[in-house]
């Protein structure tokens, strides 16, 4: 009984994968959509954050301090174009928005770094366009390190410290982090999920092969599994992608161990593999599946703080966010891949998740099997 | 009706089914006998695809019984599903896969034993001529071979039972006749089945008819019962150059006709003595007759007077 269960699944997968592997739009909602997407949103980042102005007051004055400010100057992410000689004239370049960025590298930098003692230096963000903000402070962070590594490999131990004191003027935490391609990825599990399985299912009952599998031993439940596995499959296969592709083509950083990463995005797809499945009982032909699955897909990246911070929105749409799934796979997502975040932290999201996700599933079959039925 | 209990393959009574407040199928009982063709006839939206779905399992009755395979169609579909064939009225395979993929894919969801499978697979792709085409896609297929194509993959388990929704609508007459040769040789091996058509020379292929109008089963017999008991009166045949100028004249006149093809039929009390009164009134209208007699009813003569009649 079981094995025949296991057949009719297993036959519903390897016929889903022949017939997208052998379209050619639904070859490129799995292969092209997630790269396109992945190149709009890491270039737009880039070409954004190159040529940062940026004001340098070095009170030190010393050979570390000018090598300092030589290193962050030369990819060409930051103009040094001020240098002022006083800490109310740098507020005031900020407050005036005449710069973006500002290094200050106070008295005894070198002679803390000779005596291998911990030292500091401060930065400044202006946090309005919080987007070049933390790209900025990520940048700066990355080249200090590199730094501070390089020296220590120069010198005899005990290592160098530099503690790097950063400050974000105006929107002190930066959350509208709409730039990272982390969020992509939850994106486009989104996107080319929801499209699929509506699709996929949809498609069966305008060709009339659905009512064929209806009087079939297939049941209801299998027909569910067998038009929502593969579509995990290739979220996963998708998730992969993004990544790699992030990670060799923009440089995303992997901060964490990203060993969370395959059990949250499973957490994730149950809620949008049942909204898949609900658009798929709504819509009557292909070309309404993919209307609504936009319909749905629009609001929901909007109300996810990936452009725009949820703190920002009215209140009513706040409230709304946290019926969406989006909202908290990107935390999720984001901890995971840029703050190196662990279950202890991110658990909040993961467990408001799997309740949506329990809720939306439950409920999509039933309407599913109702509308067999 | 209890002794023979066993022999039955299908059985209704007063099955009902409405959508919303139209009645597609009003109250019909039926009694299929295993191995037996049974025919099940009318016009487009008489009900026969409503009754066939709620047969399968696909549509639930509004009021009614039946048994498929001794299965209660209200309580027991799933037991249903595992012994019938079923092609439905659209063709549904898929069109995006070849053959040997659907085959391959029906045999799964069938649970056709693995040992089973390359021996019936080998008889669908030979069945349906396709033993060369193995790797087509089906959408590539005539329209003959792929509707011989999904007979094959809704009986690659064998069934006992089988349900066909007008098989050869939109199928070429030669693709027709080779059709219900297949049909013919499994009801020969012991497959009951049901199959809804409305081309009326179809008919006389079945062992028993139902005709069913306006969701009301109207007649029921073997075809031979049907012609012997509605069919009271005569029909004459007319072979003439203008059939509808031929049919309006008569219609003038209060007579019943029919066009087949380019013969026209018409319905009378008694052949001898209305052969002469016809073409008095066809010659009087200017029509030339180039022949006109009785003939022996055909099924479709019997089910337009039975229309006319209810
Ligand atoms: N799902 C439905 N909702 C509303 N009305 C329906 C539905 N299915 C069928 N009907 C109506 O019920 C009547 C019978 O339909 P059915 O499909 O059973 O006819 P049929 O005898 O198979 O005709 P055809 O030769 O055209 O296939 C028709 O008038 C049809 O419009
Ligand atoms: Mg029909």
């Amino acid at each position: 009984m079981i094995q025949d269960t296991f057949e009719r699944i297993n036959q519903m997968v390897l016929k889903e994968f022949i017939q997208i592997f052998r379209d050619k739009r639904m070859k490129a909602i799995v292969f092209v959509i997630p790269l396109l997407q992945t190149m709009v949103f890491g270039y737009a980042v880039t070409m954004d954050v190159n040529h940062i102005p940026t004001a340098v007051y070095d009170v030190d004055r010393s050979y570390e301090s000018r090598e300092l400010v030589r290193r962050l100057t030369a990819p060409g992410y930051f103009d040094v174009l001020y240098r002022p000689g006083s800490p109310d004239e740098l507020r005031d370049l900020l407050d005036r928005s005449k710069i973006t960025f500002a290094l200050q590298i106070d008295r005894g930098f070198s002679a803390d770094l000779k005596r291998r003692i911990p030292t500091s230096v401060q930065v400044l963000v202006d946090g309005t366009d919080s987007n070049t903000g933390i790209v900025a402070l990520d940048y700066a962070n990355r080249i200090i390190l590199k730094f501070q590594r390089d020296l220590s490999a120069t010198r005899p131990a005990p290592a160098v410290r530099i503690d790097l004191r950063q400050r974000a003027w105006y929107n002190p935490e930066l959350k509208s982090k709409n730039y990272n391609v982390p969020g992509v990825i939850a994106m486009v599990i989104m996107l080319t999920s929801l499209l699929l399985t509506s699709m996929a299912v949809v498609r069966e009952r305008e060709i009339g092969t659905m009512e064929q599998l209806m009087v079939t031993p297939l049941r209801p439940a299998e027909l569910i599994l067998g038009k929502t596995i593969p579509f995990a499959i290739i979220a996963f296969f998708d998730m992969v992608l993004v990544t790699v592709f992030g990670v060799l083509v923009f440089d995303i950083p992997i901060n964490g161990s990203l060993a969370l990463l395959p059990l949250s995005t499973a957490i994730y797809l149950l809620s949008i593999l049942g909204i898949g499945l609900v658009i798929s009982t709504v819509a009557k032909t292909q070309q309404q599946a993919l209307m609504s699955t936009f319909l749905f897909y629009m609001p929901a990246v909007l109300l996810s703080g990936f452009m725009f911070p949820i703190e920002n929105m009215p209140e009513v749409f706040q409230y709304m966010t946290y019926l969406n799934p989006l909202r908290y796979f990107l935390v999720i997502i984001r901890g995971l891949f840029l703050k190196g975040n662990g279950m202890s932290i991110l658990w909040p999201q993961m467990a408001a998740l799997l309740v949506i996700g329990v809720a939306v599933i439950s409920f999509s079959a039933l309407r599913f099997r109702k509308r067999l039925g | 009706m209890t002794d023979d209990q066993d022999h039955i393959a299908v059985k209704v009574e007063s099955l009902s089914r409405k959508f919303g407040d139209f009645v597609a199928v009003d109250r019909i009982s039926l009694e299929v006998k295993k191995g037996d063709i049974f025919g099940f006839l009318g016009p487009n939206g008489a009900g026969k695809s409503t009754t066939i779905r709620m047969l399968c399992g696909l549509l639930i009755p509004t009021a009614g019984q039946g048994t498929v395979g001794g299965y209660d169609i209200n309580t027991r579909s799933e037991e249903i599903k595992k012994i019938i064939g079923y092609m439905s009225q659209r063709f549904s395979l898929y069109d995006d896969l070849t053959v040997e993929e659907n085959i391959n894919f029906f045999s799964g969801i069938y649970n056709v034993p693995q040992a089973r499978k390359p021996a019936r697979k080998q008889w669908v792709l030979e069945m349906a001529g396709l033993g060369d085409s193995r790797s087509a896609l089906t959408r590539t297929l005539p329209g003959g071979y792929k509707q011989r194509l999904a007979l094959g993959c809704a009986i690659l388990h064998e069934p006992s039972i089988l349900f066909l929704d007008e098989p050869t609508s939109g199928v070429d007459p030669l693709s027709r006749r080779g059709f219900w040769k297949l049909i013919y040789e499994m009801s020969k091996a012991g497959t009951t089945v049901f199959v809804t058509t409305h081309y009326m020379d179809e008919a006389d292929y079945c062992d028993r008819l139902a005709l069913i109008y306006r969701g009301s089963i109207i007649a029921e017999g073997t075809p031979g019962e049907l012609r012997r008991k509605h069919m009271t009166a005569d029909v004459l045949e007319i072979e003439t150059e203008n059939v509808v100028t031929a049919m309006d004249a008569l219609g003038r006149s209060g007579i019943e006709t029919a066009i087949f093809g380019s013969v026209l039929h018409a319905t009378v009390g008694s052949a001898r003595e209305d052969i002469p009164r016809l073409k008095k009134l066809l010659a009087d209208a200017g029509i030339e007759v180039n022949r006109i007699e009785k003939i022996v009813p055909s099924l479709e003569d019997v089910f337009v007077t039975l229309i006319e009649q209810s």
